[in-house]
């Protein structure tokens, strides 16, 4: 005899612990198992694209700092160099060397947030406690370049804002090998851990055909063997200068990926040693008319530029009309673009890999719904 | 204080009155409450944007949040304060004001950043409710885009404050 | 490179599309090619043209493709070309031009390493471009944020519903002609 079940409608969210934010998904369930899950989102929608349009270009810098709140250091990037791309401006080299060194560390800030917050998910919690004092040591750096601890505000079209303070590039120095040190130990900590991997390992396959068609992008296409990151196939900025690795994974598991991140951590210290070691001593950190003009008047035109998020491909597509405001931005934000993933790769999962799946995609609401 | 209860004191032993004096004290019910209630609030763990991340920090290893008993809740029914950490949006609102309606009395909130408080940097936006005290009455306002750790630990020290106070019966005017 | 990309691009539209017309209008020779249809637009800085509205791409190769002319098998030629092979598509924008609408797609080849910016005009009453959705999942989100804040309607999609705005939202923010009343919302 079998048991009749029938299906059922949960609802996840707006407020729930694990989005990290606001984020709701609707389920339908039978029994144990997803039938369908569909995303609702625009719970955080704020009109950064409509503000831009109203701003001088300078202003709208620190609006795309808080899309991507964990990784705002690539946002200030993309957003500058678009613009930047229009004007066709020459970057002085320190400014170029800042640049790298701040968002690599930003990285490695986002990374060991989504450490600590997944781990916490799936139910460890001191790993919670580790990540976010690692990740202190890399805001105080950036707080000491910068001013802030999270919205930096730091870059400016054509360079960037602040030199950095006497002896901060030594501080660095000291921070990545501090840093080294203790993202190895979190490996050695969790990654052999028998409940880790028992909730991790071939848990939320995705394969190659299935990333390259929806479109996902960062350490989840690099879990599954697709070996895309801008930063090698496609340089920008100066990081063709550095010798570092694409950690890729075959398996496209959620181990798979938390894999990838972990290893990346270590890639994105070795660029920030050997920037370290290049970075001039003298020079100017800011292109000589950015530094003078207020109101930018890029020629009229448009361009889309792309880099290497931490949580994938994000790109700006800036629309000039030859005017002080910008015509139209549009930011590829590529947390909009993973979390629809969801809607697929749910339907026949059990409901308690739920948790571990969605953690996986590392989804930064502020840039889902922008 | 004045022992109000021990009218012919004199005839006690002075060394007898000395450790009254140290060890009882009088107070009323009400304080005696709140003095409870301030050492342990339970914030909802209600993070919207950029502010959430931050109020994530405070609760982990630096800044310490349980120090002063603050222990974040995951469900509206278990906590007495609101940290609205983030900025509230016309799709968000009606969420708010349930998640503030499901928690039990007494509650308070804290508006956190610039945001909550008043559509801070978003305040054109279309789509960007200027202020959460439109939809639920804040005690507490803490600025910053986001406010750093520290400036929310003031934040919760200053919600502790009024909560004395107004168990002693003061007026605590909106600051 | 670019170069390269773009004349195969250009030619196999053009072979393409000369097919299609000859399929359906039999009077018209392929002289009659749409040719004043796709302008390749490359990077030519000196002489910023008039009524044409960006002709700046840095080197990626660009087609300007009306509504109409834009299809889902011209999409699927995109996709499956042995010679293509635009199987990324990395970006969806929308751009309000006030007397026409754009939906520029940016595709990218995993495999050829190479790029290819599609524009499609169309026009501002009644804006509709078939969307790409069947073929490329990664539109389905994309295409439904740019009929959010634009109202581009793309017959085709699934599911083409408002994704970051109320479903009972009235108007598209993103439109020039959008005025923002915060007072009249009740959100100020």
């Amino acid at each position: 005899m079998s048991i009749k079940t029938e299906e059922m409608v949960l609802n996840m969210g707006p407020q729930h612990p694990s989005t990290h934010g606001v984020f709701r998904l609707k389920l339908h369930v039978n029994g144990e198992t997803i039938t369908k899950a569909e995303p609702v989102m625009g719970y955080l929608h704020r009109g950064s694209e409509k503000l831009a349009e109203n701003f001088i270009y300078t202003q709208f810098i620190p609006y795309t700092d808080r899309l991507d709140y964990l990784n705002a250091m690539t946002n200030n990037y993309i957003y500058c160099a678009g613009v930047e791309k229009l004007l066709d401006w020459e970057i002085p080299e320190r400014a170029e060397y800042l640049r790298v060194i701040t968002m690599e560390l930003n990285r490695i800030a986002s990374h060991l947030v989504w450490w600590g917050t997944y781990l916490l998910d799936i139910g460890a919690l001191s790993p919670f406690l580790y990540a976010f004092r690692d990740r202190d040591i890399c805001l105080d750096r950036l707080n000491e370049i910068s001013g802030a601890r999270m919205t930096f505000n730091y870059m400016r079209i054509g360079g960037v804002k602040w030199d950095a303070p006497d002896g901060w590039i030594e501080k660095v120095k000291e921070s990545v090998k501090e840093l080294r040190e203790n993202i190895a130990e979190y490996d050695r900590l969790v990654t052999g851990n028998e409940i880790f991997r028992a909730r991790t390992i071939g848990v939320g396959k995705l394969t190659k055909d299935q990333v390259i068609n929806w479109g996902l992008s960062g350490p989840i296409a690099r879990g599954s063997g697709v070996n895309v990151d801008l930063r090698k196939t496609e340089p920008y900025s100066i990081y063709d200068r550095f010798d570092f690795d694409v950690p890729t994974r075959e398996e496209g598991d959620v181990f798979a990926r938390y894999k990838v991140r972990i290893a990346e951590m270590h890639e994105s210290l070795k660029i920030i040693e050997q920037a370290c070691e290049q970075i001039p001593s003298e020079g100017d950190i800011i292109h000589k008319k950015g530094a003078r003009i207020m109101m930018i008047k890029p020629p009229a035109g448009e361009a889309y530029t792309r880099a290497e998020a931490s949580k994938g491909e994000i790109g700006v597509y800036v629309v000039s009309n030859a005017k002080t405001k910008p015509y139209r931005v549009k930011l590829r934000r590529p947390s909009f673009v993973n979390v629809s993933i969801l809607q697929d790769m749910l339907v026949g999962e059990n409901i308690q890999n739920l948790v571990a799946i969605f953690g996986s995609l590392d989804v930064v609401l502020g840039e889902v719904d922008a | 204080m004045e022992l109000k209860g021990f009218q012919e004191s004199e005839q006690y032993d002075p060394r007898v009155m000395q450790d009254i004096n140290r060890s009882v004290f009088f107070t009323k019910v009400e304080q005696l409450k709140a003095w409870s209630r301030t050492r342990s609030l339970w914030p909802l763990t209600f993070g919207l944007a950029c502010c959430a991340i931050e109020m994530m920090g405070t609760g982990a290893a630096r800044y310490d949040f349980d120090r002063f008993g603050v222990i974040f809740r995951a469900s509206p029914r278990h906590s007495d304060v609101m940290i609205v950490a983030g900025t509230v949006t016309a799709k968000m609102a009606p969420v708010l004001r349930t998640l503030y309606d499901q928690m039990p009395e007494p509650k308070w909130v804290i508006s956190m950043g610039s945001c909550a408080t008043c559509g801070g940097p978003y305040k054109e936006a279309y789509s960007v409710l200027n202020g959460v005290d439109k939809i639920v009455p804040v005690d507490v306002y803490v600025p910053g885009c986001p406010p750093t750790p520290p400036a929310l630990l003031d934040g919760v020290d200053l919600l502790r404050e009024k909560i004395r106070k107004e168990a002693k019966g003061e007026k605590v005017t909106d600051q | 490179m670019s170069q390269e990309v773009l004349d195969l691009v250009v030619e196999k539209v053009h072979g393409f599309l000369g097919e299609e017309v000859l399929a359906f209008e039999e009077p018209e020779p392929p002289a009659e090619e749409p040719e004043e249809e796709e302008k390749p637009a490359r990077r030519k800085k000196p002489e910023p043209k008039v009524e044409k509205p960006a002709d700046l791409n840095f080197g990626r190769p660009m087609i300007i493709l009306d509504s109409k002319k834009w299809t889902l098998e011209l999409a699927k030629m995109f996709r499956d070309d042995e010679e293509l092979q635009f199987d990324f598509l990395s970006c969806v924008t929308g751009v309000d031009y006030e007397e026409h609408m754009e939906v520029i797609y940016n595709f990218y080849s995993t495999t050829k390493d190479h790029y290819l910016y599609v524009k499609v005009k169309t026009p501002r009453d009644n804006p509709s471009v078939v969307s790409v959705e069947p073929l490329w999942k990664a539109a389905d989100y994309m295409e439904r944020e740019t009929y959010d804040l634009f109202g581009i309607d793309f017959p085709g999609h699934w599911n083409l519903r408002r994704i970051l705005l109320q479903d009972d939202w009235e108007g598209h923010p993103l439109r020039k002609d959008y005025i923002t009343d915060k007072k009249a919302l009740g959100l100020d």
